[in-house]
C-alpha cells in the first residue's frame, strides 16, 4: 500500500476559483436560503391558523356577552299576583314566590303595551327577572315600573339584521319593527353578565356558562389534588427507591402505555369502577375528577421522573456529604430543582383533562343541568361538553353562545397555564 | 504571580529537595484505620486487600493512575459508595476505633463528622450564605440566627473566601468563579464542624492560580481536621501532604511519608510511576 501511495503522481492544488467550485459555492448559499424560507412559512403557516381562528371565534362570539333586551313597563300595583311587600318578609317568602304568577304578569305586561304579538317580543324567561326584581326590592309590589327584559331569539336576530332560518317574510316585519321598537327606545342591546352567571337552558336567551365553568372547576380541583401528589410520588419512588426488578420493568411499561391510552378507555374504566362499583353520583363533578386524575397522572409521573432524573448527581452528593439524610437531599434539593420539569408536564396533563370530552360523556357528564353545580357531588357539566351540547342544538341562537363558549374555554385554559408558568418561573433555578 | 513560580519551583526540583517544612508523621494520633478492605463493583473487584491508617496532625495524599482505586477507597472513608447499589465493601474501616460499616452507626451522623470536597465544585443553587449555612441548618448546630452567622462567618473565613463575599453574601453560589466555587465548598463543609474532610481530586478542575489557593488553604487546615486528598498531580501530593499512599490496579502499592516516598520509593512500581513510567 505505502510504495502504491508514494508512486501516485503529486497531488494538484485545489482550486477554489473553479467554475464547479463556484457553482458548488452558490448551490449550497441557495439551499442555506431555501431551509430557512420553508422554516418561516411553516411558522407563518401556523400562526395564519391561530389568528384566523382566534378571528372567528371572537367575531362570532362576543355578541354572546350581549342580550338584546326590552323595556317592560309592569304595573305591579295593579296585577293579580297578590303580595304585599310586608309578606315577604317571613319565612314562606321563597314559596310565596314561587305560587306567585309571575308568568303570567309578564305575558299581561308585555300584551298591554306592545298588543297581542307582545309575549313574542320577550324570552320566554323573562318572568323569572320580574320574580327576582321584586326579590330583591319588594317595595317594588306597589309601584308602577318599567323593566329591562331579555328579548325573544326572534328580536335578536332582528337586531343584527338575520333571522336565522325563519322565512323571509316574517324576517321583514320582525326587522321592521325592531326598527321601531329602536326608534322608540324601547329596545337596546347591551353587555350583559347573564352568560357568565346562568347556567344551561333551553332558551339561546337565557343561557349561561356558569354552570359549566363551575363544573369544570370543580373537576380540575379534583383531578389537581389527586394526579398532582399522586403522580409526583409515583415519579419519586419510582425514581429514587424502587429497586431495579422485574415488577418495577413493569410498573414502568404499564405507565407509559397509561399515558398513550384513548381517553374514551378511561371514561369506561370510570363509568365501570366509580358509579358501578362504588355507587359515586352519577354526573359529578367528582367522578369526573376521579376519571380525569387517572389521565392526567402518568403524563404527570413521565415528566416528574424525567425532571428528577435531570438533577445533577453533583448535587445529590453534594447534600449527601455533609450528611443530608435521603428524605433531605430529596425535599430540600431534588424536588425544588425538578420543580419546574414537574410543573410543566402537569400543564401539559391539566390542559388536555380540561379539554376532554369523551369520558365525560360516558360518566354522565352531559345532562342538561340547569342549575350550577352547589358542590363536588352536585350533577354536573363541564365546558367542552357543554359546548359540545350547545353545537347541537337546533336554536340558531345557541351558535354564538357556543363560540362564546368556547372564548370561555380558551381563557380558563389560559389562566391555568399562566398561572402553572408564573410558578414554574418563580421556582426555576440554574446550575 | 508569586505562587505560580512557587509551584513551577516545586514542580522541577520536588524530588531532590523535599520541602523542609514537613512534620514527622511519626509524631500523629490515629483517626481512621482500614484493615483488608475489597470493594466490588457487581463482580468486578475495584480495591483489593488495602489496610491504611490516617493521622489527625497529618494531610495524607492518595496517588496512583486513573481508575486505580483511590477515588473508590475515598468514598469508602464516608460510606459515598452506599448510593451506588452494586458496590460491595468488606473488611474493616475504623473511625475513633468505631466500626464505620457497623449497623449501629448512622451514616447521617457519620458523613457529618467525615466531610467530603468533590472534584467538580457542586454549590447548591442558593445563595453563598444558604451553601454554607445548610449543613449546621439540618444538624441543629445552631440554636439562633445569630450563632448561625457566626458559623457561616467562621467557615467562610477559614476557607480563604470571607473577604472576597462578604457583601454578596446573597448572591448565588454558582456565580462564583470555579476557584470559589470550591473554597465555597470546603466551607460548606467545614461549617458542620468534621473531624475529617476527603477531598476527591478537589483542583482537578481549575486552574493554576486557583488550584494554588487552594493548596494553600489545606496547609491552613492541617492539623484542625484530618485530611485525606485523592490527586494525579504529583507534585501537588508533594507540596501539601505528609504522607502518601501510593494506589496501582486496586491495590495499596507503597504507603509512607511524602519525602520518603517521592525521594526512596520501595517498590519499583512506585518508582515507575513516580519519574514518569507509566500514569
Amino acid at each position: 500500500m505505502n510504495t502504491a501511495i508514494a508512486s501516485s503522481p503529486p497531488r494538484q492544488p485545489t482550486d477554489w476559483s473553479a467554475d464547479a467550485m463556484q457553482r458548488r459555492i452558490r448551490a449550497r448559499y441557495r439551499a442555506e436560503k431555501r431551509f430557512r424560507f420553508y422554516g418561516l412559512f411553516a411558522v407563518l403557516l401556523s400562526a395564519g391558523f391561530l389568528a384566523f381562528l382566534l378571528v372567528t371565534m371572537i367575531s362570532s362570539g362576543a355578541r354572546g356577552f350581549t342580550q338584546t333586551q326590552i323595556a317592560l313597563p309592569v304595573n305591579f300595583a295593579a296585577s293579580d299576583i297578590f303580595l304585599e311587600p310586608g309578606q315577604l318578609e317571613g319565612d314562606g317568602r321563597d314559596q310565596l314566590l314561587a305560587q306567585a304568577d309571575f308568568q303570567g304578569l309578564a305575558r299581561q305586561s308585555a300584551i298591554t303595551t306592545y298588543g297581542e304579538e307582545g309575549p313574542g317580543l320577550l324570552s320566554n324567561g323573562a318572568w323569572v327577572l320580574l320574580r327576582d326584581a321584586v326579590s330583591a326590592d319588594p317595595s317594588l309590589l306597589t309601584r308602577n315600573e318599567t323593566l329591562w327584559v331579555p328579548a325573544s331569539t326572534e328580536v335578536d336576530f332582528a337586531a343584527r339584521g338575520d333571522s336565522g332560518s325563519r322565512q323571509s317574510e316574517a324576517r321583514d316585519v320582525m326587522i321592521l319593527r325592531y326598527a321601531e321598537l329602536e326608534a322608540s327606545e324601547q329596545v337596546r342591546r347591551t353587555l350583559s353578565w347573564n352568560f357568565l352567571t346562568l347556567a344551561d337552558s333551553s332558551d339561546p336567551t337565557l343561557v349561561g356558562i356558569w354552570g359549566a365553568l363551575k363544573g369544570s372547576l370543580l373537576t380540575m380541583t379534583i383531578t389537581l389534588l389527586l394526579a398532582f401528589p399522586i403522580g409526583v410520588l409515583t415519579a419519586v419512588y419510582l425514581e429514587e427507591y424502587a429497586p431495579e426488578n422485574r415488577w418495577t420493568d413493569i410498573i414502568e411499561v404499564s405507565i407509559n402505555n397509561l399515558a398513550a391510552v384513548p381517553s374514551i378507555i378511561f371514561g369506561l374504566l370510570g363509568l365501570a369502577v366509580f358509579i358501578n362499583v362504588f355507587h359515586l353520583p352519577r354526573s359529578a363533578a367528582i367522578v369526573g375528577g376521579l376519571t380525569l386524575a387517572l389521565m392526567t397522572m402518568p403524563v404527570i409521573v413521565i415528566a416528574g421522573r424525567n425532571a428528577i432524573k435531570s438533577v445533577p448527581p453533583s448535587i445529590r452528593d453534594a447534600a449527601l456529604g455533609i450528611g443530608a439524610s435521603p428524605v433531605q437531599v430529596l425535599t430540600h434539593h431534588v424536588l425544588p430543582l425538578s420543580l419546574p420539569g414537574i410543573l410543566t408536564g402537569t400543564i401539559i396533563g391539566m390542559s388536555r383533562a380540561l379539554g376532554e370530552t369523551a369520558p365525560l360523556l360516558l360518566i354522565g357528564m352531559r345532562a342538561f343541568v340547569a342549575t350550577p353545580p352547589g358542590g363536588f357531588t352536585d350533577p354536573a357539566t363541564v365546558l367542552p361538553v357543554q359546548i359540545f351540547l350547545w353545537s347541537d342544538e337546533l336554536d340558531p341562537g345557541f351558535v354564538e353562545k357556543t363560540s362564546a363558549a368556547i372564548i370561555v374555554l380558551l381563557l380558563f385554559l389560559l389562566a391555568m397555564n399562566g398561572i402553572a408558568i408564573w410558578l414554574r418561573n418563580k421556582y426555576e433555578q440554574r446550575w | 504571580m508569586n505562587n505560580v513560580g512557587d509551584m513551577m519551583n516545586d514542580a522541577t526540583d520536588i524530588q531532590a529537595e523535599p520541602r523542609a517544612d514537613t512534620p514527622a508523621p511519626t509524631t500523629d494520633t490515629l483517626k481512621m484505620t482500614a484493615r483488608n478492605v475489597d470493594v466490588f463493583y457487581g463482580a468486578k473487584q475495584a480495591i483489593d486487600n488495602v489496610s491504611i491508617d490516617i493521622g489527625m496532625e497529618n494531610v495524607t495524599a492518595f496517588i496512583g493512575p486513573s481508575g486505580c482505586g483511590k477515588s473508590t477507597f475515598l468514598r469508602c472513608l464516608n460510606r459515598m459508595n452506599d448510593t451506588i447499589p452494586i458496590a460491595r465493601v468488606t473488611g474493616q474501616i475504623e473511625l475513633d476505633e468505631h466500626d464505620i460499616y457497623d449497623p449501629s452507626m448512622d451514616v447521617v451522623q457519620l458523613r457529618a463528622r467525615v466531610g467530603m470536597v468533590f472534584q467538580k465544585p457542586n454549590p447548591f443553587p442558593k445563595s453563598i450564605f444558604e451553601n454554607v449555612a445548610y449543613g449546621p441548618r439540618i444538624h441543629g448546630l445552631a440554636t439562633s440566627k445569630a450563632e448561625l452567622d457566626e458559623i457561616v462567618e467562621k467557615s467562610l473565613i477559614r476557607a480563604g473566601l470571607f473577604e472576597e463575599v462578604k457583601d454578596r453574601l446573597n448572591d448565588s453560589g454558582t456565580a462564583l468563579s470555579g476557584g470559589q466555587q470550591q473554597r465555597l465548598c470546603i466551607a460548606r463543609a467545614i461549617a458542620v464542624d468534621p473531624e475529617v474532610i476527603l477531598m476527591d481530586e478537589p483542583c482537578s478542575a481549575l486552574d493554576p492560580i486557583a488550584t494554588a489557593k487552594i493548596e494553600e488553604l489545606i496547609n491552613d487546615l492541617r492539623g484542625k481536621y484530618a485530611i485525606v486528598i485523592v490527586t494525579h498531580n504529583m507534585q501537588q501530593a508533594a507540596r501539601v501532604s505528609q504522607r502518601t499512599a501510593f494506589f496501582h490496579l486496586g491495590t495499596l502499592v507503597e504507603y509512607g511519608e511524602t519525602s520518603d516516598l517521592f525521594t526512596n520509593p520501595s517498590q519499583d512500581r512506585t518508582k515507575d510511576y513516580i519519574t514518569g513510567r507509566y500514569g
